[in-house]
């Protein structure tokens, strides 16, 4: 009995070539797609070195040469561009953005990991993300309509002014409280249910399942929470250019009470309206330098902080 | 009751041992450590309460005096009267559709490349951790990209580069990460079965992708979609550096074209602009505005969250 079988041949599992082509070009594009997020990181570098190098050999010309890098104070529009002023205004936001932000963004998280019951987890979760969305202007005015009046003055007696840096911590450290939160909780939530039970199995009390077993275990991805936090801290711009005070420029101060600049919003008060600075190139190009300075310091910590997460999520 | 048989032994240390266990007061270090745990999650909501209570009640004198000369009003920060948020509302929609129009294809695309092309390559490792190291730049770094290469890209072509399209360029540099790593996610979860299914058929890739992945990642792509408009919309430093006006924006009824390649603001830039001036009643304008776009904000987010949950697909 002869069975008829059709031959198939390669050639015609090929399918038609319009097919083919389209397959080929569809592929093509996905590609470039990538590509473009390394364009875009490029651009990113290449501008800010580029414009940064332009700015640094100019203000190696003028008379004081790069020395006014290091005078005591930041008032670009006169010529003195202490770039120590800013990183030390930085710095102090962003300290007390930690005070107020890790307490209460890790407590929450151990909370809502190690404490609450599923029900109360669904509830907060998603205020919290509500609390992660507000933009980061509304923040800076209530640093100035609410924080800074109502806390800041009457807390402390040396605050008097209607800016403060410490007014203006405070509010980026409300905007830390979420991330720290929800970074810090996936950490934890991340350690095996086996651990905690072999905790309770030995009388473990829950407090000390939490912080002896738990939370050791948890550290890299804590300690991942809390650098990120820093670096959104560091980046933060429109809270500090609103609640901090000293837009034109800023003394050199390392009183929180007082207004005072930041990297930040040195670059948002150079940056906006076009009237302002414009036609003095110098003035104008120290931003890119600025920019240049934040952006190694937030990669710096947002590489190190991609790694400790990497680490918790091969170690389970 | 004397000890003197094993049952009653066993007995006594049971009751004694559940005794020390539920008595009040044994575990005080535990009670107090809860306690100080649940304050600090009930101090952070406490804050968000504060913060829109007192924002509501600031605004209210706008919001229920004027509330159509203040929604219809122009960008105006030396007369509080006739200060309004109309033209900021314009700007961030203009802003948002050049968002949707070239970072959300942009962002799905790089996602399906690495999700369905790259797989593990070296390529797709270093896309990664190249997207991760983007999402974490810091906003106003994306203003200076929009000024250094949109702005001047727009000077050379419409002798004005400071308009509302570098705006929207500079904002979709700022969300194309997370719109490349929520997409990522919902690529993910879409189930190898239903890829295997289309390809064991003989479709191609492409017809795989198109008619099979990303239908069923769609819910999950529109949701990440959202929250990165949330963003945008929410983002005041990177259209600030671009030259977002911050005075008095004049705008008549121009054509589209005039308004795509003239001075633009947007609603952050807006309330940053109200919340510098003094006095009182730039107060109330301020905090109006802010809740008109936080409004605005978390409906965005909201639906985002809603999306989520409805369409949340167990495979």
């Amino acid at each position: 009995m002869a069975v008829n079988l059709t031959r198939v041949d390669q050639l015609d599992l090929r399918t038609r070539p319009a097919r083919r082509r389209r397959d080929r070009i569809a592929r093509w594009m996905f590609r470039s797609a990538a590509f473009t997020t390394f364009l875009v990181t490029l651009l990113i570098i290449g501008t800010l070195v580029f414009d940064a190098w332009d700015y640094l050999s100019a203000l190696a010309d003028t008379e004081d040469g790069l020395g006014s890098l290091f005078d005591i104070g930041w008032f670009p529009r006169r010529g003195i561009f202490d770039i120590g002023t800013l990183v030390v205004g930085t710095l102090i936001v962003t300290s007390i953005a930690m005070l107020v932000a890790v307490p209460l963004g890790l407590g929450a998280a151990i909370y809502l990991s190690e404490y609450a019951n599923p029900r109360l987890r669904r509830l907060v979760k998603p205020i919290i993300e509500i609390l992660a969305g507000i933009p980061s202007v509304v923040l800076g005015y209530f640093a100035i309509s609410f924080i800074n009046p109502n806390l800041v003055t009457k807390l402390f007696s040396g605050a008097h002014g209607a800016f403060t840096l410490a007014a203006a911590g405070i509010a980026v450290g409300v905007m830390t409280i979420p991330i720290i939160a929800s970074v810090a909780e996936d950490a934890l939530r991340a350690v095996p249910m086996a651990l905690r039970e072999a905790s309770f199995g030995l009388g473990g009390k829950r407090s000390q399942t939490t912080f002896r077993v738990v939370f050791p275990a948890a550290i890299s991805g804590i300690v991942a929470a809390l650098i990120l936090g820093i670096s959104r801290a560091i980046g933060e711009t429109m809270v500090v250019a609103i609640a901090a005070g000293a837009t034109g420029g800023g003394l050199f101060s390392l009183d929180p009470l007082q207004p005072g600049q930041t990297m930040t919003a040195a670059m948002a008060a150079l940056g906006f309206g076009s009237d302002q600075v414009a036609g003095d190139d110098l003035t104008f190009q120290s931003l890119y330098f600025i920019g240049l300075l934040l952006f190694f310091m937030t990669f710096a910590l947002n590489f190190a902080s991609d790694r400790l997460v990497a680490r918790v999520r091969e170690e389970y | 009751m004397a000890l003197s048989t094993p049952a009653s032994i066993g007995g006594a240390t049971a009751r004694s041992y559940t005794e020390g266990l539920t008595r009040k007061g044994s575990d005080v270090r535990g009670r107090v450590v809860e306690g100080a745990l649940i304050s600090t999650l009930a101090f952070s909501l406490l804050i968000l309460l504060v913060l829109l209570v007192d924002l509501v009640r600031r605004a209210w004198p706008v919001l229920s005096d004027r509330p159509g000369a203040f929604l219809g009003g122009g960008l105006n920060s030396s007369d509080a009267s006739r200060a309004g948020v109309w033209q900021g509302m314009r700007g961030t929609v203009t802003l948002a559709i050049i968002v949707v129009l070239v970072a959300v294809p942009l962002g799905i695309a790089c996602a399906v490349y690495l999700e369905e092309y790259a797989g593990r390559s070296r390529f797709a490792k270093w896309t990664r951790i190249n997207v991760r190291n983007l999402a974490g730049v810091p906003s106003i770094v994306y203003g200076l990209l929009g000024l250094a290469i949109f702005v001047k890209a727009l000077d050379g072509i419409n002798g004005n580069g400071r308009t509302v399209i570098a705006g929207g360029l500079a904002l979709s540099a700022l969300v194309l990460p997370i719109v490349i790593i929520t997409a990522s996610e919902a690529l993910r979860a879409v189930p190898r079965g239903i890829r295997e299914g289309a390809l064991g058929v003989g479709a191609t890739q492409w017809e795989t992708i198109r008619s099979h992945v990303l239908p069923s990642a769609a819910p999950g792509i529109l949701t990440g979609t959202m929250l990165s408009l949330a963003r945008a919309a929410g983002e005041a430093a990177p259209v600030l550096l671009v030259g977002a006006i911050t005075g008095l924006l004049r705008t008549g009824d121009q054509g589209v074209i005039d308004q795509l390649s003239g001075p633009f603001t947007a609603m952050p830039v807006v309330i940053f602009a109200y919340a510098r001036q003094p006095g009182d009643d730039f107060r109330e304008i301020t905090a109006a505005a802010s809740i008109v776009l936080l409004v605005l904000v978390l409906a965005m987010n909201g639906f985002a969250i809603w999306l989520r949950n409805r369409y949340e697909r167990k495979w």
